[in-house]
């Protein structure tokens, strides 16, 4: 089915299950530990060996030699594959680092061997006794030194954009704002390691695996094991999160291969915790430059936003101007990216990327220049809302409520009690609060699915969709019974299985709207043999309380289905709405913090996010995206940093304990809203993703209420007491 | 050189006879010999506390000890709590609060709260005990304090205090 022209009534908008506070489907499995995860499956049958990795302890260069005999000699070993054995492989279509093979070292713990035991003890121990030799090269580590060589990447990834003459207009408006911001490396930090198992039988391959991306992995597994997609079956029912950090193959899944290959047995692989934040990919670092100009009654006449980030030679960039294209108006714009060459890890997709440190810098700017025109800073956005593309005013949002946001949530949060700079004192805490724009686009990807109507009159659906943590498996319940007149416990969800249709998979906030949109897709396509199946005609026909009813005769659904069953399967295509119509998601983050007059720790008081997201389709799910994003930013605003060694080139601290994400104790009490509204352009669902939403602004909103508490002013995140305590009064 | 020991305890009820490699911590006795994989492995250092698990009634990072010192021992973990069907308050709370996201943490999550609310009856104070003369009481503070050592990266810290806060006031 082609979506190419706005939706009009249809069966989900009997909102009966859609869009029903419906707990997840999924909830006893996971909070019974039933839920098995990539590393966890198990055949009773089946011995399986265990393999550990070895990484690269250099950061740029080459192996001149590796010594595998005492690792092979030492006790339960089964096999030892080191890259030089396997020799150079064809690296995956989305990966620019290269996973393994060949003697090249690109990044520090790229894996270099794995070796295979009968214990993970013993792999543990083997794997430490592999000897390496070295040709070390010197690398480029260092964002702010390699910015200054930064190049202009190619047209594909929208370097520079333009409208109007942003430098007249600038040096011409009477209002001004210049400011440089810096936003670290941050790693994803899910809580499952990257696992899979690996099992061969002749030149067919299972992997057990936990990914977001279905068919990605598929064909890049297949493409770096030099094999036929079609010799692969892939598997990840669940994901222990992802964050973007498992959407393209990972080098647990090719380790696994060759040891299993090795070995002649099934092998397991998980990353240790430290080997991720180096091996895997992560949020790149930049440096930003937003400059704005406007008129003293606070319109926007001119609005620049350049951003610096690193990433390995053919890596992408950090798209951190994206939505200053879209956000504000403004007559005169420009934005520019470059791309600074570094030899640190890969950096590549976390959650909202782009979004989400192009807002950390640009929502500081919008109150750094609220300030000088001394109009509020919701007030200052309100003046600046466009209903159309600023760049191309003939092309409308398909619907823009952030106002409505904004208003709704400045009432919520009581905004009007908010005061100047350091005005608010309670004991040793100085209480501010502060506001951000949330802003992240909604995306469309193809989404097939396959469902099938059993003799029973239970309604099962197929689709290599995935489910991680983001509630995949129960909107698309609610979306089958939706079109199939069901109660909710009469469908079965099955995912991530690839011999399943293709779905559109978990990232970029497409995967609810896409994969809900090849669901209704394939349920039409059921509805259809239903109606056929029984001579009814398809256009009169309504499936309700389980029976499917034409006219005056109404049929049971099992009956329908006969001892057979029958069987729907499509996949939603999209046709040009999204170019037709800018489709973007909208927010408001309200914080307030106090700040220790002592100390400069930052403690987070209040959250509110007020949503304006198409349908809803599951308001517990949808807003337990909201709060999960929403902590993932305190983070990001307070204390989540990569630390780069910039002499020998590697993130220092690699593990939970040096890497600080949120913890209970920092987060408090979080309220999310979410605006009533749908939005036909999207999809028949009508709906739009949320999942990114949340973390866009969340830090800025944060840092503005630092600004708000303290009068200090913070433009290089994590906002660490170090960065604060030097501009606070002084306490005798 | 013999690298293996036995071992015997009760894991939810059940005992356990296991002859295991000395460096076997809890954890991987847990989930690769015994295949109770609810039991989750996140970090593997005591970082995470995807691994917490119930010995002799209190919580302990399961990658933080090896089986070999836990003869005689009594271990409860998430499957023993409940099961599908038949689930502990505190598992059905999580589900009611929609406290998890991935599921990843939450087992670790769930035994750790059922661990805390013990923690507080027996009046053994945090770092969030403001009067250490009184007894303790269960409040917001004290179960943010007291579960943070069980990470989320999925963020669903504010749906599981409202879990824990309910299952406690629950109890008599």
């Amino acid at each position: 089915m082609q979506f190419d022209t706005p939706a009009t009534t249809n069966p989900i908008d009997r909102m009966k299950v859609v869009g029903k506070p419906i707990h997840r489907i999924d909830g006893q499995s996971k909070t019974t530990g039933r839920a098995k995860y990539a590393y966890e499956w198990h055949d009773a049958d089946i011995a399986y060996a265990y393999g550990y990795p070895v990484g690269s302890a250099i950061a740029k260069g080459r192996i001149t030699s590796m010594d595998t005999s005492a690792a092979k000699a030492a006790p339960g070993v089964l096999a030892v594959v080191t890259t030089l054995d396997v020799g150079d492989l064809k690296k995956g279509q989305f990966n620019t680092a290269s996973l393994f093979g060949g003697s090249q070292i690109q990044h520090y713990h790229q894996a270099i061997a794995v070796v295979v035991a009968e214990t993970f003890e013993q792999a543990r121990s083997a794997a430490s006794l592999i000897k390496v030799d070295y040709a070390e090269e010197q690398g480029v580590f260092d964002l702010e030194v390699a910015a200054e060589k930064a190049v202009k990447p190619d047209e594909s990834q929208q370097p520079d954009s333009a409208a109007g003459d942003f430098d007249a207009a600038f040096r011409a408006a009477p209002v001004t704002l210049d400011a440089r911001y810096a936003t670290p490396d941050q790693s994803h930090a899910m809580m499952e390691p990257h696992a899979s198992i690996a099992a061969w039988n002749g030149d067919e391959v299972t992997l057990w695996t936990s990914s977001q991306m279905i068919d990605w992995w598929r064909g890049d597994f297949a493409q770096t094991l030099g094999i036929d997609k079609e010799k692969v079956h892939l598997m990840s029912p669940f994901i222990g999160g992802g964050f973007g950090g498992k959407l393209f193959l990972r080098v647990d899944a090719v380790l696994a291969a060759f040891g299993a290959k090795a070995c002649g047995c099934p092998v397991k692989v998980a990353l240790p915790r430290p080997f991720i934040a180096n091996n895997t990919t992560h949020r790149p670092a930049t440096l930003q430059r937003i400059r704005i100009g406007a008129e003293r009654d606070g319109k926007i006449t001119a609005i620049g936003h350049e951003s610096w980030s690193g990433n390995l030679p053919d890596g992408s960039l950090e798209t951190a101007v994206m939505q200053t294209r879209l956000l504000y108006a403004g007559e005169n714009r420009m934005t520019a990216m470059r791309l600074a060459a570094l030899d640190l890890p890969e950096g590549n997709a976390m959650r909202a990327p782009g979004e989400a440190p192009g807002l950390m810098a640009l929502e500081i700017a919008i109150d750094e220049m609220a300030e000088k025109l001394g109009i509020d800073p919701i007030e200052f956005r309100i003046i600046n809302d466009t209903q159309v593309d600023p760049e191309n005013p003939e092309r409308p949002f398909s619907h823009r409520d952030l106002i409505g946001c904004l208003k709704l949530g400045a009432e919520r949060f009581g905004w009007d009690a908010r005061k100047a700079p350091a005005a608010r004192r309670e004991g040793n805490w100085m209480i501010g609060v502060g506001v951000a724009a949330a802003f992240r686009n909604n995306l469309v990807l193809p989404s097939g699915a396959r469902v099938r109507l059993g003799s029973d009159g239970i309604v099962t659906v197929e689709t290599d969709m995935t489910d991680i943590g983001t509630g995949s498996y129960t909107i698309i319940a609610q979306t089958a019974a939706e079109m199939m007149g069901v109660n909710i416990d009469k469908v079965a969800v099955q995912l991530g299985d690839s011999r399943f249709p293709v779905s559109a998979g978990s990232g970029g906030q497409f995967g609810a709207n896409s994969s809900t949109s090849g669901v209704y897709a394939a349920c039409i396509k059921l509805r259809e043999a239903v109606a056929r199946k029984l001579g009814f005609n398809s256009a009169d026909v309504v499936f309700e309380d389980g029976n499917v009813r034409s006219g005056n005769r109404t049929v049971p659904l099992a009956e329908a289905a006969g001892a057979d069953g029958l069987v729907g399967e499509d996949t939603m295509t999209w046709g040009d709405l999204t170019e037709t119509h800018q489709q973007s998601t909208f927010g408001g983050h309200f914080v307030e913090v106090g700040v220790d007059v002592a100390t400069g720790e930052t403690r987070i008081r209040r959250m509110l996010a007020v949503c304006a997201a198409g349908r809803i389709l599951n308001p517990i799910t949808a807003r337990s995206q909201m709060i999960g994003a929403m902590t993932m930013g305190a983070g990001g605003a307070l204390s989540e940093e990569l630390a780069v060694d910039t002499r020998r080139g590697f993130f220092v601290n690699h593990d939970l304990a040096g890497y600080e994400i949120a913890v209970h104790a920092d987060i408090p009490h979080q309220e999310v809203i979410f605006m009533d509204e749908t939005d036909p352009y999207s999809s028949p669902m009508k709906a739009k993703g949320v999942g990114e939403l949340g973390l866009c602004g969340v830090a800025a909103a944060i840092a503005n209420a630092i600004y708000n508490a303290t009068g200090v002013r913070v433009r290089d995140y994590p906002i660490t007491l170090d960065k604060l305590i030097g501009g606070l009064p002084d306490v005798a | 050189m013999n690298y293996k020991t036995e071992v015997s305890f009760t894991v939810n009820g059940e005992e356990q006879l296991l002859n295991v490699d000395n460096r076997t911590t809890l954890l991987d006795a847990l989930r690769e010999h015994l295949h109770l994989t609810g039991t989750k492995k996140g970090c593997d250092h005591g970082q995470c506390g995807a691994c917490t698990v119930l010995v002799d009634g209190r919580r302990i990072n399961a990658c933080l000890t090896l089986a070999v010192m836990h003869e005689g021992d009594n271990i409860t973990t998430i499957e023993g709590l409940g099961a599908p069907g038949d689930l502990h308050p505190m598992q059905a709370a999580f589900v009611k609060h929609d406290g998890f996201q991935c599921g990843y943490c939450t087992p670790g999550q769930i035994c750790s709260s059922v661990a805390v609310l013990e923690e507080i009856k027996a009046n053994i104070p945090s770092h969030a005990t403001s009067d250490l003369t009184q007894q303790t009481k269960v409040s917001d503070a004290e179960i943010r304090e007291r579960m943070s050592g069980n990470l989320c990266r999925c963020g669903a810290y504010s749906n599981i205090l409202d879990a824990i806060v309910e299952v406690a006031e629950a109890r008599p």
